[in-house]
């Protein structure tokens, strides 16, 4: 069975290519794995925790390997780091957060989380500008009193900082816009990118409607297992009440129903595993790079506001200058703070443009591996199930046979 | 890009290169339609399109199903499916056999035609239900087919202006049974016809398990089109006659025959107007069971219906409840054990096949939403795959769209494949479950028609023994006046005389009655 973990394997640019299964190799590598979710906890306050193993080779880290424990909101705090530092990368998406389920905890629910986080981790070691980061070395080795420190000083009040920080920003350059007499936010004008945009946006829409319809179908499928079920247990009863080789013929019948409704449900499961959760890590994906371009805009407002205020603060200079005020001096040095930031942001925007293009296909890339994965396996199933039922009917033919000429 | 790929040891998993042939090996249909469209990657999406709904013809009427289906390396070599021989089983207890396995499989199948012939698989597939098929046991045959339907105009003798037009349909029959007088013959009836025939057979068969005629369905008339509807009504015709032909008892019968053989209109005399019979018959009864005149005592001992038989209903029902209340006990009973014993076991076997037609229903619904589901989510690929082209900065998008078509256009494959599955599995199971369950309306009115003509005999009993009793009386009481009482004596004669009528009519009863009882077995 194909997971995540198989196709993490390659990284277009810089040396580290991560191979988990060769640790002997004098290349840098860096392996995680999210396993063994235990539920910890009563009622509202159950949560599951996960024993994340890293074994690395890399002097930036403790030792050879190192095991911790986390649970979701670690996660979810080195997420939120790596999006504020990182710029203009795509940060790999973490599963949803997911209230409501929560309470139930099922099986499936639970492999698949651990699966995605699983799948999150490895894609940040895996990055090679991500991985580098401290705030990952910390998740990977702190202990769980650090970590907890960590998380409640971070998330506190919010829940969600970097949204609330994106709301935050634009609120301010709202309102900075309209002291300056701006009435509309500033945008870009780059075609391409605009195209970018354009795409981004319409391809979320196609991806959930697939998306949706992929769950759906997982849904069929346990839908017709049942009904194939139910079926053989009546086709059964009705062979009951005949006798002979006919009320044979109807027990075969219903016990080939019956086989066959397994073998719906083990593909029902297969199917979310393989080919729906691909497709709902897909449109996470893409949800990340809707956040990206939300910071790439700010960045863009931020390095356009500051050049504003920058020029304005360089005409009042001018003019105290002129009048020999003794202002000056105070003047002066605010122009040259200003116009540091301004430089940084405006560096600040250009890595971002920089990194965002090599994103962008790093990210085509992989989806392209992802997606060929999660269709061979589709298609895989699909057929192995009709197989299995063509299989299933055509021995049960000669049965009949046998039980009509008797 | 697609071949470099995952080292796991996982043994099922195929190097992403061979597995595109693999992939590509697992289309439904012949290879080389579609690979030209998946290794080419920058393929026109609109030419992909087009060809996708050409494929609409393709696989999907089924003889030519039989072709991919061979082409296709993943299944092992179709079996030889040969038609099914029924039971030739003379097993008289049930009149319900197995229905025919014949057509197994989509295709045409080389049948050896059995005792009442199966000319093409679609034909043979109406025919669901067989009663004990004398397949080689015997070499008499009668091979009923309905075709032909002509539109044609009713003579109107009446007052009433303008004429109206009905169906008729040619009935053709080929026979070797004697009692025809003849190899092949064909005649034209009309839906009406029908009914009358069936309503004879069912009052000249009471007790037997009669096959259900097609219903009259009048709104169904008004709604489908005209032809779709005269076609659904001639495979219906069919189908009911070539049951009826295959009754041992009812193919023999005189009203079958006539109705296979005479020509001409079938004619709607008071003898064969059942309905008016009856009527009259259950009019002269109150008389008989008020004792007023004497009446033929066949008459009698018909079912008790219609507005104008009131008395006998009440009287009749007036022993049900007695019956029921066990007051006295009735002077027959059904006291036939092994009669019982197959009721049971009837009623337990409607139970079942209810559950089955049930489950039959749901499993036809689910493979129904499958299959659709399977073709939004194609549909949903589609349009991505159609975005993506569109939109295409790099080639690793391409490479995901000719990927993603791929997944499309054998999704939206195989939805049309579930839908051809469901309407086969309407067609040989639903369809068959649900005329079994109709085949038990057909039970339940023989058990019906038995149960009443014990009434019928209970009634007449109890009425015979009050009518005694009363006899008794008056003559008790006459007796004990010399030279007698004129009047009374007059009535007591009168009294005798309706009791010589009751008891004919009672021995009339039992006689029906035991006549069904036989029937049963």
């Amino acid at each position: 069975m194909v997971t995540f973990e198989g196709m993490e394997q390659h990284r277009t640019s810089s040396g580290s290519s991560q191979s988990p299964r060769s640790p002997s190799s004098s290349q840098p590598f860096l392996s995680v794995s999210v396993t063994d979710p235990v539920k910890l906890g009563n009622g509202v306050q159950a949560y599951i925790s996960y024993r994340v193993i890293t074994k690395t080779n890399c002097p930036e880290y403790q030792g050879p390997e190192k095991i911790v424990i986390r649970r979701y909101s670690d996660f979810v705090w080195l997420r939120d780091r790596l999006f504020e530092k990182y710029k203009g990368i795509f940060i790999p998406p973490l599963p949803e957060k997911s209230a409501v389920e929560k309470f139930r905890f099922s099986a499936e629910f639970i492999e698949m989380r651990r699966q995605a986080l699983d799948v999150f981790v490895n894609r940040i070691a895996a990055h090679h500008e991500l991985q580098q980061s401290e705030d990952l070395r910390t998740f990977l080795q702190a202990e769980e009193e650090t970590m907890e420190r960590l998380r409640s000083h971070e998330t506190g009040i919010f829940k969600k900082p970097s949204d609330l920080m994106q709301i935050f920003k634009d609120v301010q350059s709202k309102v900075s816009d309209v002291v300056l007499g701006k009435e509309k936010p500033v945008e870009e004008s780059d075609p391409e990118y605009e195209k970018l945009k354009h795409y981004i946006f319409e391809l979320e829409n196609h991806l959930a409607e697939a998306q949706k319809h992929a769950y759906r179908l997982v849904k069929r499928h346990r839908e017709l297992g049942q009904s194939l079920s139910d079926f053989g247990k009546a086709v059964k009863l009705l062979g009951a009440s005949e006798g002979n080789a006919l009320g044979k013929a109807f027990s075969e019948l219903g016990i080939k129903s019956e086989i066959l409704s397994v073998k719906l449900q083990k593909e029902a499961q297969q199917l979310l595993m393989s080919f729906e959760e691909p497709l709902k890590d897909y449109v996470r994906a893409v949800q990340s790079i809707k956040a990206t371009i939300a910071e790439r805009a700010n960045a863009f407002r931020r390095q356009c506001e500051l050049a504003e205020t920058m020029k304005l603060k360089e005409i009042n200079l001018d003019k105290l200058m002129l009048i020999r005020s003794d202002k000056v001096a105070e003047a002066e040095r605010e122009y040259h703070e200003l116009k540091a930031e301004s430089e940084q942001a405006t560096k600040t925007f250009g890595t971002i443009v920089k990194l965002m293009n090599e994103e962008i296909g790093r990210f085509q890339e992989q989806k392209t591996l992802d997606m060929g994965i999660a269709f061979h396996e589709f298609a895989k199933g699909q057929a192995r199930l009709a197989n299995g039922i063509a299989d299933a009917w055509r021995s049960l033919l000669p049965k009949l046979e046998a039980c009509s000429s008797s | 890009m697609m071949d470099s790929e995952n080292h796991t040891s996982e043994e099922h998993l195929h190097p992403l290169s061979s597995s595109k042939e693999e992939l590509e090996n697992l289309h439904l249909h012949e290879n080389n339609e579609y690979d030209p469209l998946i290794t080419k990657s920058y393929s026109n999406y609109r030419s992909v399109m087009s060809t996708l709904s050409d494929s609409h013809n393709h696989p999907l009427s089924p003889p030519s199903l039989v072709s991919p289906a061979d082409s296709d390396p993943l299944l092992s070599p179709p079996l030889n499916y040969r038609e099914f021989p029924n039971p030739n089983s003379t097993d008289t207890s049930s009149y319900i056999d197995p229905p025919s396995y014949a057509d197994a499989i989509f295709s045409n199948f080389d049948g050896e035609t059995s005792s009442n012939g199966t000319d093409t698989p679609t034909r043979s597939s109406s025919d669901g239900i067989y009663f004990s098929r004398s397949a080689s046991s015997n070499s008499e045959y009668l091979k009923i087919t309905v075709s032909n339907p002509i539109k044609e105009q009713e003579n109107s003798n009446s007052i009433v202006p303008g004429s109206s037009s009905y169906v008729t349909y040619l009935v053709t029959t080929r026979t070797n049974i004697s009692e025809f007088g003849g190899s092949e013959f064909g005649v034209r009836r009309r839906f009406k016809d029908i009914v009358t025939l069936s309503d004879r057979l069912s009052e000249a068969y009471r007790g037997f398990f009669i096959p259900p005629r097609p219903d009259k369905s009048i709104v169904e008339s008004q709604v489908m089109q005209k032809q779709e509807f005269v076609e659904q009504r001639r495979v219906a015709l069919e189908k009911y006659l070539r049951r009826l032909a295959d009754h041992p008892v009812i193919r023999k019968s005189d009203e079958f025959r006539v109705f296979l053989q005479v020509q001409g209109k079938l004619p709607l005399p008071t003898t064969t107007d059942v309905a008016s019979r009856v009527l009259d018959g259950a009019a002269k009864l109150p008389k008989q069971l008020m004792g007023d005149s004497l009446i033929a005592p066949s008459e009698v001992v018909q079912p008790a219906k219609g507005g104008r038989d009131l008395m006998r209903l009440f009287k009749e029902l007036k022993q049900s409840m007695a019956n029921d209340w066990g007051s006295s006990k009735p002077p027959v009973v059904e006291e036939d054990k092994e009669f019982l014993a197959k009721k049971e076991r009837i009623s337990e076997l409607e139970l079942q096949i209810n559950g089955a037609s049930q489950q039959a229903e749901s499993l036809v619904k689910a493979q129904q939403d499958m299959g659709e589901t399977m073709g939004e989510l194609g549909l949903a690929f589609i349009k991505l795959t159609k975005f993506e082209n569109e939109e295409a900065v790099l080639d690793s998008q391409r490479a995901r769209a000719a990927d993603m078509k791929g997944v499309a256009t054998a999704a939206v494959k195989a939805s049309r494949l579930f839908r051809e599955l469901n309407s086969q599995t309407v067609k040989h199971l639903q369809d068959t479950l649900h005329e079994y369950l109709g085949l038990m309306l057909a039970v339940h009115s023989a058990f019906t028609d038995r149960s009443s003509a014990l009434l019928t005999v209970q009634t007449l009993l109890s009425e015979l023994s009050s009518l005694q009793s009363r006899a008794e009386k008056l003559e008790a009481a006459s007796s004990k006046i010399f030279g007698g009482d004129k009047s009374r004596i007059r009535k007591l004669e009168e009294l005798q005389e309706t009791i010589r009528a009751t008891e004919d009519a009672k021995n009339v009863a039992i006689r029906e009655y035991e006549r069904i009882k036989e029937h049963y077995f």
